[in-house]
């Protein structure tokens, strides 16, 4: 694990270390730049199938096969993603198939594209509508261990959950 | 655009040709009546039915073909289920699955719903949407011959292969499996991993 206090840490480290202590074998996305560097670290893991996606619900149904198969799976999505997902999350939760997302949000804090805000002020509501579990985080500190507890809950409950990692975190579209 | 010739295969026997050799297959269906022309050939629990989330049998396939690479993985769907994931045959071609099959019972109809025309109707050729993602081995079938000829494919050529099965539009009964996610989830899994 990486020493939170150094200047080059960045949360993608300990949560890809994480990804391999549990055993994560599928990680599916359509990338966002508040992903890039876990896509990156994932991408360069022989351990890891990284799968890209055309549109973020292929991923849910890919995780449900992979459950099927039994192999552990996440799904990465920006926010504008879970609009994607809705309907084919209906599976997970009829078959109580674990699901672990982790969403970046844009839309949120500091938004300077006007576009990313309806579906990012919908994000949450529309996870909760869907009855998927949120996480939400809004300190890089705190990332990993919001995802380790959204994994146990995932995996060793049987439950669709979603870590919503806040703007604020990556910085995205404060550049404009 | 794909040429017209007569349809008259029946996709009841169709799949029951399929499937009457399954060996240790594992089956996706999607949902509506590819789910029902499986259970009518016989509920087996290496069958995993979708009642929902259209779209998404393809790439169930391909989460299960990866985590499960020594087991040949057969998704079989409709027409209208494979073109509301269409972009799904990109993402598998990409990951080239040597172990996943694609069989779509293609009645250029959305069946379940009163038979309105799909786009496979109007010229939308699937097999060669498969071909256009990167498939190497796909067909369009339409008779018994090519069945024939399409069925060891779809058993042992190196994968992702696709075949598309012309089939009619001669309504069918509904033979429905059982329904419930967990005990279908719960039973798949037992019988391929020994654990639920
Ligand atoms: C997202 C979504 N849209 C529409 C429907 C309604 N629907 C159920 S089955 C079906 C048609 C499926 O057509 P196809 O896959 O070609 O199967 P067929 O019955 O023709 O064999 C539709 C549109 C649905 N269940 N979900
Ligand atoms: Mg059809």
């Amino acid at each position: 694990m990486g020493n939170k206090k150094s200047k080059n840490w960045h949360w993608s480290q300990d949560v890809h270390a994480l990804f391999k202590k549990l055993g994560i074998e599928q990680v599916a996305y359509v990338p966002d730049g508040g992903l890039a560097k876990l896509i990156n670290r994932c991408q360069a893991d022989a351990s890891i199938r990284s799968v890209v996606l055309t549109t973020e619900e292929e991923g849910v149904a890919q995780m449900a096969g992979a459950w099927l198969g039994g192999q552990k799976g996440v799904l990465l999505t920006q926010s504008g993603g879970v609009g994607n997902c809705i309907n084919m999350l209906s599976m997970m939760q009829e078959c109580r198939i674990p699901l672990l997302a982790l969403v970046s949000m844009r839309g949120e804090w500091g938004e300077c594209f006007p576009w990313q805000v309806p579906m990012g002020q919908s994000t949450i509501p529309a996870l909760e509508a869907a009855k998927v579990i949120v996480h939400h985080v809004d300190q890089a500190e705190k990332v990993p261990e919001t995802v380790h507890a959204a994994a146990r809950l995932a995996f060793d409950s049987y439950r669709a959950v979603a870590v919503v990692i806040s703007q604020r975190i990556s910085g995205s579209g404060s550049r404009g | 655009m794909a040429s017209r010739r007569k349809i008259t295969l029946d996709r009841r026997k169709v799949v029951e040709k399929i499937l009457k050799d399954r060996g240790d297959i594992l089956l996706v269906t999607g949902l509506g009546a590819p789910t029902w022309d499986a259970a009518a050939v016989g509920d087996h629990p290496n069958n995993f039915y979708l009642w929902g989330g259209m779209g998404g049998a393809v790439l169930t396939g391909l989460g299960l073909a990866l985590a499960q690479p020594k087991r040949r993985v057969l998704v079989i769907t409709g027409d209208g289920e494979m073109l509301m994931g269409v972009g799904g045959l990109a993402t598998v071609a990409v990951q080239k699955p040597s172990n996943l099959a694609i069989c779509i019972m293609d009645n250029q109809r959305y069946g379940e719903t009163g038979m309105q025309e799909t786009h496979t109707e109007h010229g939308v050729d699937l097999a060669a949407m498969a071909a256009g993602a990167g498939f190497q081995k796909y067909s369009t079938v339409y008779n018994n011959r090519e069945l024939a000829e399409a069925i060891p494919v779809l058993y042992s050529e190196q994968g992702p292969v696709f075949v598309d099965v012309k089939v009619t539009d001669a309504p069918q009964p509904m033979t429905l499996p059982p329904r419930d996610g967990p005990m279908l989830k719960h039973r798949f899994r037992e019988n391929l991993l020994g654990h639920v």
